[in-house]
């Protein structure tokens, strides 16, 4: 028993332990160095990242409130790559701020939220990681201290989010009242499709989309984005999403099955309207980080495509995208992180000229963004074919033609940053930046893992065989 | 012999420039990959050439098939027939003139020839593609590099130009994405021998038939879709101007044959009354808006919209000799306009000037540049001797078979434009080579260098072979263009 408890929560148990770590340098007399305590946590993310792919077991425990599967301990896997990513990234932030054992244990605990939400089996397990992924990060979204900016991103977030999470839990109670059960097991066999259970279920979907900023429930998204610190920003567009997405494909999969041509239709509806909106917001944005925004609310409609394909290969092409979402958003973060961090400077002129005083770092975003744009060889392109592909599944030739326009348009804004950085001239570029080891060993992870990714097709065979 | 070294060969020569900090290194490097993947397509033809001596009949030879993404039926599947080695091989010849030409280039230049020979490298691939999937992507894998080099190094109104261009062309590919789409899901399948040998519905060929060659005709410059060429091609450096008119736009004719005329010749007919309507347009318009230009970047651009509806109306036409007479085109086109683009680079690096107005006189100063400037302009114009000529004809024979009235009309209307044609290259050529001149500074200036001369050479000679000699151009195309004809003939009726 004891034994079965320590390998199906192995993840959760190491991150709870970092925690405990900190908590417990925090509390000591002596002070650890920025730089030392950013290391040992990137170390023991390694070791918990290592942890993820050995002793694959799946099973139950609590009463099956909490379950864990291969797959699902892949993509716990996926989103501590992320977090180690962002980690590594944020070192030159970090390594002057005043808070860093707050910073982590607050990140790590909505890691760990997050781990929760992914293995719940239960609707109410759900809601408890949620909760605790959620209000973390409103804390965190208030950590650049002396910024006006980034309180009031934390207000709105938190407002938002307790906004959002009172519809889940208010569809949640109604479908305890029509069906009697919140196990997610349980609950397709209950499910009729009467009108009391298709309206708890829209209000699950509106939390859903608070959280993924879908649209119309997209508003938060950009002051917030726009407030926060460069690392929060990117753990937020990243792997925040990437959680929430993740647990939405499988639940809607298997537990509203029944109901899949109620969803069916509202994630067309919504993904179209994400699609355009989050496009036509993201052409006018001068800020990177808010351009960033709503271009990750673009791609959110994109992978609402894939969901609405209802097939192995839609989940499976979901689960891909989020990979590559991880190595391209956080490769063009990396950079914003870093110029940012070093130069202050955030704005869309700002990086005019770019590629005369920093070569190295022009690639890397030009990359990240092509491969956000969907342009070959980058992993993008068959992140969102196999997306689109999945999606043209159904028969619903309307939908992938309005998605492949999208694309285009998307492109066009990507572009737009490839252009001020490669030909516009500028009389104040940015000066050269220096990038430590870390940000750069991010970097490498990032753009390996966008060159590699797509080209090879073990990742997403292996996905595939997870989701079979 | 293994078709993979068509994408090896480039990929490595892209990769052993990144680390080169010299000039002349960059250069040397890029020569002797474009003389090699010359080299290697030479190779192609003779061992091609042996094989069907041999007796092997297959519609495609050298196959090579791997698995990429299984649960998905994608393959990473290559082979080729006559019309994709005529295409690639015209690839490796514009290639290699395009690295000489641009050897002056000292701007960035290790980007410049990383970019270029990564743009040959998706060229390659898309012709030697045998699964729907593979050939998408080495047609999109193109938009990066073009649209840096134009945005880069180009002239003018770069940025606009680029910008324009990449989204058009990815627009193209959308509808592509599209038209693939639908095969795949009625098929089940990307693979192009399988596809061709089930019998897609009428109706989902009807449906989908519109998106594949839209898409692709995007690319080969389709009236209404034509208007990212002449701003691309003039703003475009001149190796990227070759590489746009002389290949890329080759990417579209031969998407059109090959995946949507091949794959859905129920649909082709169908459609073709419009297809024919469009290349008529397009080769008169594109005409006659070549005769308002000034600059002879953008008459020759212009003149591409125009020479490129040849290879559509072939296409539309559908009978064997008008096909023969479009792929024929395709290279013919690819050859000359390369070369006329190369000429018109070589006067603008020395008179910095690309005004018809503002030259004259230029065979007194540079007379090698000038008979090469003629000769391009008179293998435009279709004069007998040049590919130009060889490759009209065909089509105009061709679309002569087909009886009716409307066919005879559409031909008549493309055989007018010829006349418009010869109005605007002699009239470019009479002013800005013969007459006299204009510009007493231009008297000082040299001809032609060595890496010029070569580059030149290189594609005269190709203009020359097939005007001299069509049979071998169309002896290597034809077992190609008659299985799509008896595709088309057969699953017609």
């Amino acid at each position: 028993m004891v034994n079965e408890f320590l390998i199906l929560m192995k993840q959760e148990l190491v991150i709870t332990f970092i925690i405990f770590v900190l908590l417990f340098i925090k509390l000591g007399k002596e002070e650890l160095k920025n730089e030392t305590l950013i290391n040992l946590v990137n170390i023991l993310l390694t070791l918990n990242l290592a942890s993820g792919f050995v002793f694959q077991q799946s099973g139950r425990l609590f009463g099956d409130m909490f379950q864990t599967t291969e797959l699902l301990t892949f993509e716990k896997n996926l989103l501590n790559l992320g977090t180690l990513i962002i980690s590594l990234q944020s070192y030159n932030w970090l390594k002057d701020h005043k808070h860093v054992p707050e910073f982590y244990i607050l990140l790590l605990s909505t890691l760990l939220g997050m781990f929760f939400m992914i293995s719940s089996n239960n609707l109410l397990m759900f809601y408890l990681g949620l909760e605790l992924s959620t209000i973390p990060l409103a804390a965190l979204a208030n950590f650049d201290l002396e910024k006006r900016r980034s309180s009031e991103a934390a207000f709105k977030m938190i407002i938002s989010s307790a906004f959002s999470s009172g519809l889940l839990l208010f569809g949640i109670s109604m479908l305890y009242g029509s069906t009697g059960t919140l196990s997610l097991t349980e609950l397709p066999a209950h499910l009729t499709g009467d009108p009391l259970q298709i309206f708890s279920f829209i209000l699950l979907i509106a939390g859903f989309g608070f959280k993924i900023s879908a649209v119309p429930f997209h508003l938060w998204t950009a002051d917030v984005y726009e407030g926060s610190p460069v690392s929060v920003t990117s753990y937020l567009s990243v792997i925040s999403k990437g959680a929430i997405l993740f647990v939405m494909v499988s639940v809607l999969y298997n537990a509203f099955l029944p109901l899949d041509e109620s969803w069916y239709n509202m994630l067309f509806l919504i993904s179209v309207l994400t699609m355009i909106i989050g496009n036509l917001f993201a052409l006018r944005q001068q800020n990177m980080k808010r351009f960033l925004a709503f271009s990750s609310i673009a791609q959110v409609g994109f992978i609402l495509i894939g969901i609405t394909g209802q097939s192995a290969e839609g989940q499976a092409s979901v689960i891909f995208f989020i990979l590559i979402y991880i190595f391209s958003n956080l490769a063009a973060f990396g950079v914003i992180n870093l110029v940012s961090a070093v130069t202050g400077r955030e704005n869309l002129d700002d990086y005019k000229g770019f590629y005369k005083t920093n070569k190295g770092l022009s690639w890397v975003l030009a990359i990240a963004l092509f491969s956000l744009g969907g342009i070959p060889p980058t992993a993008g392109f068959f992140g969102k074919f196999f997306l689109l592909l999945a999606g043209a599944g159904k028969g619903n030739y309307l939908l992938i033609a309005i998605a492949a326009l999208n694309m285009v348009i998307s492109l066009y804004y990507y572009l737009k940053v490839i252009k001020a950085m490669f030909m516009d001239a500028n009389d104040n570029p940015i000066e050269n930046v220096k990038a430590g080891w870390s940000p750069k060993l991010a970097m490498i992870i990032c753009i390996g893992g966008i060159i590699i990714t797509g080209l090879a097709s073990g990742a997403y065979q292996y996905i595939h065989s997870l989701v079979k | 012999m293994n078709l993979s070294l068509l994408i090896i060969v480039p990929l490595l020569t892209a990769l052993c420039i990144l680390p080169l900090k010299q000039l002349k290194q960059i250069r040397a490097v890029s020569l002797i990959g474009a003389f090699a993947q010359l080299l290697l397509c030479f190779v192609l033809v003779y061992a091609y050439i042996q094989q069907r001596k041999n007796g092997d009949v297959g519609t495609f030879l050298f196959e090579d098939n791997y698995i990429w993404y299984a649960p998905l039926n994608i393959n990473y599947h290559i082979g080729v027939d006559g019309i994709s080695i005529a295409m690639i091989l015209l690839t490796a010849f514009v290639v290699i003139a395009g690295v000489l030409v641009s050897w002056k280039i000292e701007k960035l230049s290790k980007e410049f020839f990383f970019l270029l020979i990564f743009l040959s490298l998706g060229a390659y691939g898309f012709f030697i593609a045998l699964d729907l999937f593979t050939l998408f992507f080495f047609l999109e894998i193109a938009v990066i590099p073009k649209f840096l080099l134009i945005g880069i190094w180009g002239s003018g109104k770069k940025e606009y130009s680029a910008m324009k261009l990449a989204l058009m062309l990815m627009g193209g590919s959308a509808l592509v994405f599209v038209g693939l789409a639908g095969i795949y899901f009625n098929t089940n399948s990307f693979d192009l021998l399988q596809i061709a040998g089930t019998n897609i519905p009428i109706e989902v060929q009807k449906l989908f038939f519109p998106f594949a060659f839209l898409g692709f005709g995007i690319f080969t410059a389709l009236f209404p879709f034509h208007t990212w060429v002449p701003d691309g091609h003039s703003s475009a450096p001149t190796a990227a101007s070759m590489f746009l008119a002389g290949i890329s736009m080759k990417l579209g004719g031969y998407g059109c044959l090959r995946v949507a005329t091949y794959l859905m010749p129920d649909a082709a007919h169908e459609y073709s009354t419009l297809i024919i309507v469009l290349a008529c347009i397009a080769i008169l318009y594109g005409a006659f808006a070549t005769m308002m230009q000034t600059d002879l970047k953008y008459i020759n651009a212009y003149s591409s919209v125009s020479h490129c509806g040849f290879v559509l109306l072939g296409i539309g036409m559908l009978t064997k000799t008008a096909i023969d007479g479009a792929v024929m085109q395709m290279v013919s086109h690819g050859l000359m306009t390369a070369l006329f683009f190369a000429v018109i680079g070589m006067i603008y690096d020395r008179t910095h000037t690309r005004q018809v107005a503002q030259l004259g006189g230029m065979m007194k100063m540079m007379p090698f540049i000038s008979t090469v400037f003629v000769i391009a302009g008179l293998c435009s114009l279709g004069l007998p001797g040049f590919s130009g000529f060889v490759a009209e004809m065909t089509v105009f024979m061709g679309s002569w078979e087909k009886a009716d009235a409307f066919y005879r009309i559409a031909t008549i209307i493309a055989c007018a434009s010829i006349v418009v044609t010869a109005v605007y290259i002699l009239r470019a050529t009479g002013k800005a080579i013969m007459g006299p001149v204009v510009n007493n500074e231009h008297l000082a200036l040299g001809d032609a260098n060595w890496n010029e001369k070569l580059a030149a050479g290189l594609l005269i000679v190709g203009i020359v072979i097939i005007g001299i000699a069509p049979f071998l151009l169309k002896d290597l195309i034809e077992p190609g263009t008659e299985i799509i004809i008896n595709k088309v003939a057969t699953l017609g009726k």
